[in-house]
């Protein structure tokens, strides 16, 4: 069995080397990365979840909410929009100027380059750099998400089908309160949701002597009886806090916006 | 290189050797009987999560229930339930088919196949309760794991030895794959566990391994042992050898050079180059997929010469004894008619069960590897990541491609047991309901998928219409699974009938023993397997007398 040993090296090296590019190169790369600053700040980012939104992070594990959830937004590119801050000594000049200019939709040497024209003419300009895609289009972030935006979590929850929308900014997009009454009863805030409701992560019980301060305040058709309340248990606060935890809107190196 | 070649399987064969077959019996009962179990478990919890999208509030009160927790349930019980155990079930057999020698200490996967399907319960509970892991198709917590590690370290030990113990000495391409496969699956999986689990890596390094693990499993593992099986069937079902032995090895060296590195999606938040280099080794791919269908489509022309074993169908029928030396004359000359043929045929024409499920897995393969090829091209991936192609593509992978090839070679099972199969007719039957299962699942999924992609790319469509776009596909899709499932069901009745039989002339036998001491020896000389478990019975009998 001469041979067979060479063989079974050849078949190590082989499968080996798809272990040593996607297993060890990745973490010999990133697996010591630190916090970043944001472009044009000194702020740190990420910084890290507070405590109640971390123990979220595990309830969204432990139901699986990745199955159909997302928490990366692509982006098709960038494009420039140019607004004008001083119109300078001769604003009729300049207002001539960029009624025959595009202002939107720009790259980046075009901007620049219709920022010379008004600069020559004595204004004066900003470029706003933004992100454009369908992902950016719909709202579901500023930007795409880069590997920074995931340095804080374990496990990091990409996900791989979007049979809901996208989470990766829904802090931004709705507070904890919102959730909570999304979790409960998905048709009661999104009309025609496919949601299934997460009713286990409530308790539904008797008005005591006053009623409870975390209690939902749910439209009428689906409040339940009179005299009971819903409130949410613990892993439904925390869940809650996790997805208002959820956003990645600031100016990266990786990813450039200027918001 | 000077290694001896097998280009045909068995062709040195002189006789079937009954011994061989006797000596698997109980671990591939052990073996397939839990797989099997595993499968319908993983078509009801298929079924449960499909109902949810067609009635959303559909058990809301139970958090064991909510689909979160139930399909991800479901992909795992039919990846480790069933595909794995099938497989290494499938490798064993093969392994001591190839190498002309029974299988020694059968005791030993017994033991292993328990465990393995202990730790797939231990996990499934686990998922169920609200422990999985949150990575893809690593969801068993880590007792589970751990369990299943050990399990596959041993039942992968024993069928190594039994490969280095084997009497004939030259190698066929089937056992390149199958040792690959047995090598390659520690790996990925102690490293997955290792660095996702026990001691995680940070940021997106979790998501890289995950998609490395994934991909290495569901297509290099999934492709090598169905590949490998399949390599063995094709000549013996059409009576040509493999066409052509060179080309099998080729496939198999850019299989494990190329396909190892696919899995990244292009989108995905990670330095460039990580995608770019998957998405390149992704379409070098197409050169191992088009090797296979090559081969299989040039193994399985139908040859004008005679076969070269006679009765390529018979051991689907015949009790273990007469093996292959079924009543079937010249068997190229009754080819062309099909009413003689299935006068002497348990299936009437010539697509028998076996030769079906493992034609119908190899198409699968390569449609389903084409279209992981395609996910991983940057203009098509826009459109089909995050939409439901790609839980199509897998379905395919996993059930069209691999469990359809495992049916085809464990239906030969009879052969190993020593009895018929008690419903031939169900095996037929679940033939056509699951193939019409896979491609009413997947055909519509795959079509709503593209759908649905095109609809969120674009802005001017709430999300809700791109939603409820799908919903039409998943009704035909939940119809497909419901096929599959009573597929999967007619499967298991097969399985444990047999599996039932059997047990019942054990203990037929055991008692003829006990009531007639005398005849004690004769008896005992006629069950050639595992005297262990036999003893066991027997013992427990006279106990019980």
């Amino acid at each position: 069995m001469k041979n067979g040993f060479w063989i079974f090296l050849a078949v190590f090296v082989a499968l080996g080397g798809s272990w040593c590019g996607f297993v060890l190169a990745p973490e010999l790369q990133l697996g010591g990365a630190k916090q970043t600053t944001t472009l044009n700040s000194s702020d740190v980012y990420p910084v890290g979840r507070p405590g109640e939104a971390n123990q979220g992070l595990s309830v969204y594990r432990a139901n699986g909410c990745a199955a159909c959830h997302t928490e990366q937004v692509r982006q098709t590119g960038i494009a420039c929009v140019m607004t004008l801050t001083d119109a300078g000594k001769n604003p009729e000049a300049v207002t001539n100027l960029i009624s025959s200019l595009k202002l939107t939709g720009l790259t980046k040497e075009e901007a620049d380059a219709a920022s010379d024209k008004i600069s020559a003419a004595g204004g004066k300009t900003e470029i706003h750099i933004i992100a454009t895609g369908p992902d950016i289009a719909r709202g579901w972030g500023m930007r795409q998400s880069v590997a920074d935006d995931f340095l804080h979590d374990n496990p990091v929850q990409l996900g791989s089908l979007r049979a809901g929308p996208d989470l990766s900014n829904i802090g931004a997009r709705a507070d904890a309160n919102w959730q909570l009454l999304h979790l409960y009863a998905p048709q009661s805030v999104v009309k025609g949701s496919t949601m299934p409701p997460f009713r286990y992560l409530f308790e539904v019980r008797k008005i005591g002597r006053e009623p409870s301060p975390n209690a939902l305040k749910l439209p009428p058709e689906f409040a339940p009886p009179a005299g009971y309340e819903v409130v949410p248990k613990p892993e439904a606060r925390e869940l809650a806090a996790y997805l208002s935890s959820l956003r990645a809107t600031v100016p990266l190196y990786d990813a450039p916006i200027s918001p | 290189m000077t290694l001896n070649v097998m280009k045909t399987p068995d062709a040195r064969a002189e006789t079937p050797d009954p011994k061989i077959d006797a000596s698997l019996r109980v671990p591939l009962l052990a073996l397939f009987g839990g797989a099997a179990f595993w499968l319908v478990v993983s078509s009801v919890l298929a079924m449960i999560a499909s109902i949810k999208f067609h009635a959303p509030d559909f058990p809301a009160h139970c958090p064991w229930l909510t689909y979160g927790r139930v399909q991800p349930a479901a992909d795992d019980a039919l990846l480790y339930g069933f595909c794995i155990p099938a497989g290494l079930g499938v490798a064993l057999w093969l392994f001591a088919q190839l190498g002309r020698a029974p299988l020694r200490g059968a005791i030993v996967p017994v033991v292993a196949a328990k465990l393995w399907h202990l730790g797939v319960l231990v996990g499934l509970a686990g998922i169920l309760s609200g422990n999985s892991t949150g990575f893809a198709w690593l969801e068993f917590p880590r007792a589970g794991s751990v369990i299943l590690f050990f399990a596959y370290l041993l039942l992968a030990l024993w069928a190594m030895m039994n490969f280095a113990a084997r009497r004939e000495r030259a190698l066929y391409p089937s056992h390149w794959f199958l040792v690959a496969a047995l090598f390659w699956f520690p790996w990925i999986y102690s490293t997955a566990n290792l660095f996702l689990v026990a001691w995680p890596v940070r940021g997106v390094v979790q998501a890289v391994i995950g998609w490395w693990f994934a991909g290495n499993l569901l297509f290099v593992w999934l492709a090598l042992v169905g590949i490998g099986t399949a390599f063995y069937f094709l000549p013996k079902f059409s009576g040509r050898p493999l066409q052509s032995y060179y080309l099998a090895l080729f496939a198999f060296w850019t299989l494990i050079l190329f396909g190892t590195w696919c899995g990244i999606p292009p989108g995905a938040p990670v330095p460039a180059w990580l995608p770019v280099l998957s998405s390149f080794a992704a379409v070098l791919t197409v050169v191992p997929v088009l090797a296979v269908a090559a081969i299989a489509w040039q193994t399985s022309r139908r040859s004008d010469a005679p076969s070269l074993e006679c009765g390529c169908d018979a051991p689907v029928a015949a009790p273990a004894p007469a093996g292959r030396a079924a009543p079937m004359p010249a068997d190229g000359l009754v080819r062309q008619d099909k009413a003689t043929r299935a006068s002497h045929l348990p299936y009437g024409d010539g697509a028998s069960p076996p030769r079906g499920f493992i034609r119908f897995g190899l198409m699968s393969f390569v449609l389903s590897s084409l279209m992981l090829i395609a996910m991983a091209c940057p203009r098509i991936s826009q459109v089909t990541e995050f939409t439901w192609f790609g839980p199509a593509q897998t379905q395919l992978q996993l059930y069209g491609f691999f469990a359809m090839t495992m049916f085809g070679a464990i239906y030969l099972l009879p052969r190993v047991v020593g009895f018929e199969l008690p419903f031939p007719k169900l095996a037929r039957l679940q033939f056509w309901i699951s193939m019409a299962g896979v491609v009413l699942f997947v055909l519509p999924l795959a079509i709503g998928g593209v759908e649905q992609g095109m609809k969120l790319n674009n802005p001017g469509l709430s999300f809700l219409d791109a939603t409820r776009a799908t919903l039409v596909f998943f009704r035909f899709s939940t119809t497909g699974l419901l096929l599959i499932l009573s597929g999967n069901s007619l499967f298991a009745l097969n399985i444990f009938a047999m599996t039932f039989v059997w047990e019942k002339s054990l203990v037929k036998k055991a008692f003829a023993v006990v009531t007639a001491p005398l005849e004690r020896s004769s008896t005992s000389a006629s069950l050639p397997s595992s005297p262990g478990f036999d003893g066991t019975r027997r013992r427990d009998k006279e106990v019980q007398a």
